[in-house]
């Protein structure tokens, strides 16, 4: 064990003074709590506004206290006007999106567990992951204080297509500062993001321990490694976009404005513009972005999955290669949300055929998501069940991809609850369950506690039932022609649908209920949690071998050095049934 | 656990495909030339995607409950996986997936790469928030310019007041019928109205934000930009009054901005059009 224990280099004290400890702390750990708890505020406020808005569908004259205090303009006497459900609406999206979906899986695990992971002290620049954090924060903060100003937040949709979004107040209300801030909130968001992934790209590059190979990488480091570079190239031209929506908003530019617009009788002194340009810069980020949301899931899932079957992970290499393959095409499918916009029709084709491309790595992950399972020696925790889950969606969200992604099927459903169902499956739903996948394994490394089990399994089993219950509806409400985005259903085909949108809503206060399970979950186990063994899950990667909690230097000085693969579980002959990255243990068939 | 898991899993896709199986909740029924192929494209890639949903799902549930810990001592399989395998469902996905968009190609071509044939009906749809607007060219087949908003005047930087849109006289195209021959003659109207089995093109523009024109019947959904003016085509095979919906985001009154299609025999469409230019 004598190189093993390699020599203490040097030894870090952390900061004293709360302030430098837990505020402006420039230790990973620390940061990627942070973000963490960004997202957990970012994600009930996204639940209760999709909440508010299923009360809306069903229920349009319904009262609900305290919402006229908050916008007594968009909720008069607490009942949602038409115009306040597109503002909650866009509101979720962007929460969700930005501020939940791109932020936890990456800023938040990511941060904290990368760099343990590869065996690093903390990620490269510690001082720009703070300054990363604080940049999300203000992004959030602009974001938020859309609420509060007087015509409420936007109205545009997280997609803020122009005109809509760049002729100003003309546009309806929440169009004037409330879509300023929001153009202001997401460029802030893009250079935090920028910040965070040259970050992640150098750590991942450059701080790796002796031995470590980059396909001896864990799938999780491999998942943020390309969710970094995905989101280095995409936020830059959403940013691009962003200010060039901005100048359209505030400078008198004319990048997506035409000529001759009659905005509410009011002629739009602008023109030369393209709307759409800006369908083209924000799908050119906004299709990665899924992937985005999505990769570090496949990560944890894929770790979780070979951790509880003590299994190797099948096709560890097909599974990089997979991952790498849904990055690169992740940028040469944008205008598959494009079909019906009015470009070309011949390009159309191009994007179909790049789309069905993007469901063959899509498919390879899932047959050795399964492929790991068989023979395996499967332990039901709750971070295995959240990952099966995420299995099931995954497939369930993916397939609805291949109607979507064929321009003539498109044409039918196109903006209409098909789709709303097909990317809250795939992109909201499967990435929240690798995010609870994510939490229910790590929180005992995290906090030194473990997670109760009883309550995990009820949070899980009514969020699985749950989710599917909410959206699978949605997909023949699709098959109906149901558009999306309608505050009310007045049209006399989908009067005969209120039937089906009510089962939606009631499911989804049952599932909205069933997060306050876990909520209470993560604030009782902070507490009164069993205390947590350094390895309790049995697994081989380098965060199992410091305390729990870590260090705040990570392995007190030491450099580790890696001799196995990540997934070396009932390896023959081997003592136990799984071989820690970093031991000098032989293995028979290792390579 | 096991067992829980690998049911609920089972019941779950049998629930979502019975659905889907049957029609439950479906399409409602084709009036165009082009529909059917859309539709039976639709059941091929139903049929296809059902098979692996069910067999994904189903595989899923057995290896989770085939494959628990009986905590029996036994060792899970040491494998890293099987190139050959891999390779099969690689190359089973790209030719299925693939396979599926190109067998669907000619659908997308006939309604976009072939232009409308040159004796075809011509119409032009305005969207504006929140409602919807047909001109239709009248006798000399010509429509006349429209004035909305102000026009950009290059030579002096400066915009011009073109605005003739007047709601209040009905005006709602700007069309300047004392100064414009080809305006005429246009017809406005708050319904579109088309005689069945006659090719008809739509001229698609929006006088303020991004539209979506969707008749669900029609199997026909194209956005409205601003500044553009997109063609499609389509000829419809039935009679009857449908609804058009708006399908992109348009503002506060998008759920609102609907107004009907009426497909006519070729003789209560010349009545109608006679009416509506009687109106004008």
């Amino acid at each position: 064990m004598a190189e093993m224990q390699a020599e203490i280099v040097h030894r870090h004290e952390a900061p004293k003074a709360f302030i430098w400890k837990y505020i402006f702390s420039l230790d990973h750990k620390v940061i990627g709590i942070q973000y963490y708890l960004l997202a957990l505020f970012s994600v009930f406020v996204g639940l209760t506004l999709s909440i508010l808005m299923r009360i809306h569908l069903v229920w349009p004259q319904a009262s609900i206290p305290l919402l006229d205090k908050v916008s007594p303009l968009g909720a008069p006497g607490g009942v949602i006007s038409p115009e306040y459900y597109l503002s909650l609406l866009t509101l979720h999206g962007t929460i969700m999106v930005f501020f939940v979906l791109t932020t936890a899986p990456q800023g938040g695990f990511g941060n904290y567990f990368l760099p343990l992971q590869i065996g690093a002290e903390d990620m490269a620049f510690p001082r720009l992951n703070m300054l990363s954090f604080w940049t999300t924060f203000a992004g959030l903060a602009v974001l938020m204080a859309t609420f509060f100003i007087h015509d409420g937040p936007p109205i545009g949709g997280w997609t803020s297509y122009p005109p809509l979004s760049a002729v100003g107040g003309a546009a309806g209300p929440g169009m004037a500062v409330g879509e300023t801030l929001w153009v202001v909130s997401i460029a802030i968001f893009c250079v935090a993001s920028m910040l965070g992934a040259i970050n992640f790209i150098a750590t991942t590059l450059d701080l790796r321990a002796r031995g470590l190979s980059l396909m001896k990488l864990p799938l999780t480091c491999w998942a943020w490694f390309l969710t970094a570079i995905l989101g280095l190239l995409s936020f830059a031209v959403l940013l691009a976009a962003g200010v060039l929506l901005l100048l359209d908003r505030t400078g008198g530019t004319s990048f997506f404005i035409p000529g001759g617009l009659l905005v509410s009788d009011k002629p739009i002194l602008h023109s030369g513009g393209s709307p759409l340009l800006w369908q083209h810069l924000f799908w050119f980020f906004g299709h990665p972005e899924v992937y985005i949301a999505i990769l570090p899931g496949m990560g944890v899932t894929s770790h979780v999955l070979s951790t509880f079957a003590r299994k190797p992970i099948f096709g560890y290499r097909a599974m990089v290669y997979a991952m790498s393959a849904i990055g690169v095409l992740g940028f040469c499918v944008w205008g598959h949300h494009m079909f019906v916009s009015g470009m070309s029709p011949y390009s159309a084709f191009a994007f179909s055929v790049l789309t069905m491309a993007i469901a063959i790595p899509s498919a390879i992950k899932t047959f050795n998501w399964i492929g790991t399972l068989l023979g395996a020696k499967i332990r039901f925790s709750t971070p295995m069940l959240f990952s099966i889950g995420f299995v099931s969606l995954f497939v369930t969200g993916g397939l609805s991809g291949i109607f979507l992604g064929q321009p003539p099927l498109d044409i039918y459903f196109h903006d209409t609850y098909f789709v709303l169902a097909h990317f809250h499956m795939i992109m909201g739903v499967a990435s929240i369950f690798g995010i609870f996948t994510a939490t229910y394994f790590w929180f005992p490394k995290m906090f030194g506690r473990m997670m109760n089990e009883t309550l995990g399994k009820i949070h899980f089993w009514i969020t699985f039932v749950g989710v599917y219950a909410i959206f699978m509806p949605m997909h023949y409400l699709g098959l109906e022609g149901n558009p999306r985005r309608y505050a009310e259903f007045i049209d006399n085909f989908l009067l005969p649908l209120m039937s089906v949108h009510r089962f939606i809503s009631i499911a989804a206060f049952i599932t909205g209920a069933a997060q306050l399970i876990f909520l209470f979950n993560l604030i009782w186990s902070l507490f009164k949690g069993k205390k947590a063994t350094e390895n309790p899950w049995e697994a081989t990667t380098l965060e199992w071998t410091v305390p729990s909690p870590p260090p705040f230097d990570n392995f007190a000085g030491k450099h580790p050095v890696i001799y196995h693969g990540a997934y070396e579980f009932s390896v023959p002959g081997a003592e136990k049934d799984y071989i820690m990255q970093n031991s000098p243990e032989e293995v028979a068939a290792d390579h | 656990m096991a067992l829980a898991v690998a049911l609920v899993v089972v019941i779950i896709t049998l629930l979502s495909g019975y659905f889907f199986w049957a029609h439950t909740w479906w399409f409602p029924i084709d009036i165009s030339k082009h529909g059917g192929a859309i539709d039976r494209q639709f059941t091929l890639t139903l049929i296809i995607t059902g098979i692996i949903f069910v067999l994904a799902q189903l595989a899923l549930a057995y290896a989770v409950w085939r494959y628990r810990d009986r905590g029996d001592g036994r060792k899970a399989r040491y494998s890293h996986g099987n190139n050959k395998l891999e390779a099969t469902w690689t190359i089973a996905a790209t030719v299925l997936f693939i396979g599926l968009t190109l067998m669907g190609y000619h659908i997308w071509a006939g309604i976009h790469f072939v232009g409308a044939a040159p004796g075809a009906m011509r119409v032009e749809v305005w969207g504006q928030q929140f409602a919807w607007y047909f001109r239709y060219p009248g006798p000399d087949g010509q429509f006349g310019p429209v004035h909305i908003g102000d026009k950009y005047d290059p030579a002096t930087g400066k915009y011009i007041d073109d605005n003739k849109v007047d709601d209040a006289t009905g005006n709602y195209l700007g069309l300047d019928r004392d100064h414009d021959a080809a305006s005429k003659d246009d017809i406005v109207t708050a319904t579109l109205a088309v005689p069945v089995n006659q090719q008809v093109e739509l001229i698609l523009r929006s006088k303020d934000v991004t539209h979506s024109f969707f008749v669900r019947e029609l199997r026909l959904k194209q956005d409205l930009v601003p500044g553009m003016e997109i063609p499609i085509h389509f000829t419809a095979t039935k009679t009857g009054r449908f609804e058009i919906a708006c399908a992109e985001l348009c503002g506060l009154g998008h759920y609102k901005m609907r107004a009907f299609f009426e497909v006519m025999t070729e003789p209560d469409y010349q009545k109608w059009l006679q009416n509506m230019a009687a109106a004008q």
